[in-house]
């Protein structure tokens, strides 16, 4: 047991964390959030209150299904047969302490484990009633794409970026005429468009860290996948560009299911509209956001939001 | 000044020059320091007096003139002419060395880089690439010459009364002398390679992209500036090489070609080595003025190249991620 945690008999210590829940209802719903759109301006923690107000009553329509996943790396066992929804209509985050599985569960949905040799996988996963293993696996990509820590661009220019994942490959390549409106309209979906309309020929890796990570956003949502993971897209971000992106999530789950990995737990709360919590590769707990880290059902699950651990 | 007089005889540096003096470091350490400054001095002060030498020495004998006039036999010197032709030589065996080591390199780089399997074949190419780039040039040009003097390759050079085969050509000298570059270009491209996070892969596969769309439209555009840095380096190597041109390219004076087509290729010819060669007391000539003015031309070429590398990879800069 971890020296550090409190002894379970005494009432939970007042967690940082915890105060930006009590809080939440208190704040005023934040209009100027709400119409502005991409709040400018705002710190996250209001903000936060502001699209918490939005979750209430969500029900999405399952996407994707793990059934008895488990997946080890060689004889290590790193996740241990996890079942889980995935909603279009919204955020589903997976937090937990590092090392925990929640991002080789990740990789596990659109098959990028298999990168790895030692990686071996059981149990299904399935994609609109369709076995993933049964599909071929660029398809499954293109319908199930990725955003990762490290912000990411292609060497090309910020219109090639995005055209890069809608040339299909093998046939011949479309004119620049005809993807156009496909770019803007991926760029505009990722917030980044008015940033970057005048230069759209310039490489993407002149970028900040920010508007990179929004073009790789928008380079995964130009192929319309039904399904975005994104693995902790804002650890390498400044706050400012964090709450841009997560702003951007909130309005794309309703287009896309959106699966995400953090390590930041107030990131989860102001996002997610269910958390899973993950610890040594078992699903401790799964609940709707507000339960999770106003009454998490397990000790484990509560010392975690809580912060007695991490 | 005077005023800062009484701080300086106090022992103080002042508060924003921290004290830095290897006055009190053991005497080993101070004779290290002096042997490794010393070496330094001396590399400067070779390097400066090869090119000043040079300098001098070139430009007291180069003229238009010399560049531009193809060489002739002749006793006199007044009537031997320039070095026309070697000049032409060193930049078409520089080419062809070049087209033919560019492509395998790169090849042989994405193989080992991104596929590498089965690991042991992967081992395998790796030290039959350390040992092309082991082996001197001259082994390379001998071995060259029994290979091109086969029957099976008499269409790339000469080939006298019966059907014997010389064996010496720009192709033939093109491509063992493209084994010199080889390395380079491989040793860059795999290191730029190595230098792309896993992750810039994934996310082209996370497209749905295959392997093979991910390293023609991403890899490869990123290592772009590798390759020109191994293919410059790879260039300045085979400019100055000496062998095999000696061995397998003839050493004429003049271009010779060949009846047919590629003729000049197919035929013989010299380089701005075998010229200076020849010409120095080195070799049979004695025309040092003109070995002189072409060595100079060639170390010109060569610190080009130099700097050409200098300046792709400091370019390389501009595309970099996160690890």
């Amino acid at each position: 047991m971890d020296p550090l945690t409190p002894p379970h008999a005494a009432p939970l210590p007042p967690p940082i964390r915890r105060i930006a829940v009590d809080r939440s209802p208190t704040t005023v719903a934040a209009p100027a959030a709400a119409t502005n759109g991409h709040g400018h301006g705002q710190p996250s923690g209001i903000v936060g209150g502001g699209r918490h107000a939005q979750r209430a009553g969500r029900a999405g329509v399952e996407r994707m299904r793990l059934e008895d996943l488990s997946i080890s790396y060689g004889r290590k066992l790193a996740v241990n047969r996890v079942s889980l929804p995935v909603r279009q209509g919204e955020v589903l985050a997976l937090i937990g302490p590092s090392g925990c599985g929640k991002t080789t569960l990740l990789r596990s949905l659109n098959r990028l484990i298999e990168l790895t040799p030692t990686a071996s996988r059981e149990g299904r996963i399935m994609l609109d009633d369709q076995d993933v293993d049964r599909m071929e696996v660029t398809h499954l990509r293109r319908r199930v794409t990725m955003v990762f820590q490290q912000p990411n661009p292609f060497p090309m220019s910020i219109f090639d970026n995005i055209a890069y994942g809608l040339r299909e490959q093998g046939s011949s390549r479309p004119r620049r005429e005809e993807l156009e409106p496909q770019v803007i309209d991926a760029l505009e979906r990722a917030g980044l468009y008015g940033e970057v309309s005048e230069n759209l020929d310039h490489p993407a890796l002149r970028l900040s860290g920010g508007q990179q990570q929004r073009l790789c956003i928008a380079r995964a949502l130009a192929v319309r996948p039904e399904v975005l993971l994104l693995d902790e897209p804002a650890s390498a971000l400044d706050p400012r560009s964090t709450a841009r992106i997560e702003d951007l999530l909130v309005k794309l789950r309703d287009e896309v299911a959106i699966v995400i990995v953090t390590h930041n737990l107030q990131q989860a709360f102001r996002i997610a509209d269910h958390v899973a919590f993950m610890y040594l590769g078992e699903l401790e707990e799964y609940a709707p956001t507000d339960q999770m880290f106003g009454a998490p059902r397990t000790q484990r699950s509560r010392d975690y939001v809580s912060g007695a651990f991490g | 000044m005077s005023v800062e007089a009484p701080n300086r005889a106090l022992g103080d540096a002042g508060p924003t020059r921290p004290m830095e003096s290897s006055a009190t470091w053991p005497r080993a350490d101070r004779v290290g320091l002096g042997l490794a400054w010393a070496a330094g001095m001396l590399l400067c002060v070779v390097a400066g007096a090869i090119v000043l030498y040079m300098l001098f020495r070139g430009l007291q004998y180069l003229s238009f003139e010399l560049l531009v006039t193809r060489p002739e036999v002749a006793n006199d010197q007044s009537r031997s002419g320039g070095f026309l032709d070697p000049i032409i030589g060193t930049l078409m065996l520089t080419v062809l060395g070049t087209i033919i080591a560019a492509p395998l390199g790169v090849a042989a780089a994405v193989w080992l880089s991104e596929y590498g399997r089965p690991s042991w074949l992967a081992r395998l190419v790796e030290s039959g690439i350390e040992v092309v780039a082991g082996t001197p040039s001259i082994v390379l040009a001998i071995f060259g010459l029994l290979i091109f003097s086969q029957p099976l390759f008499a269409f790339l050079s000469f080939t006298a009364e019966g059907n014997a085969v010389f064996g010496r050509s720009f192709l033939a000298a093109g491509a063992m002398i493209s084994l010199i570059a080889l390395p380079f270009v491989v040793g860059a491209t795999r290191e730029a390679l190595n230098a792309i996070p896993s992750h810039v892969r994934e996310a082209s596969y996370a497209l749905g992209k295959t392997k093979a769309a991910t390293i023609r439209r991403v890899l490869l555009p990123a290592v772009r500036p590798g390759i020109g840095t191994g293919t410059a380096l790879g260039m300045g190597r085979i400019a100055g090489d000496t062998a095999i041109p000696i061995a397998l390219l003839g050493a004429t004076l003049q271009l010779q070609a060949v009846d047919g087509p590629l003729g000049t290729l197919r035929g013989t010819g010299g380089t701005l080595t075998t010229y200076v060669y020849g010409n120095s007391p080195a070799g049979e000539g004695n025309a040092p003025e003109k070995a002189y003015a072409a060595a100079f031309v060639l170390l010109l070429v060569v610190v080009l190249l130099n700097f050409g590398v200098d300046l792709i990879s400091r370019r390389r800069q501009v595309t970099s991620w996160t690890r």
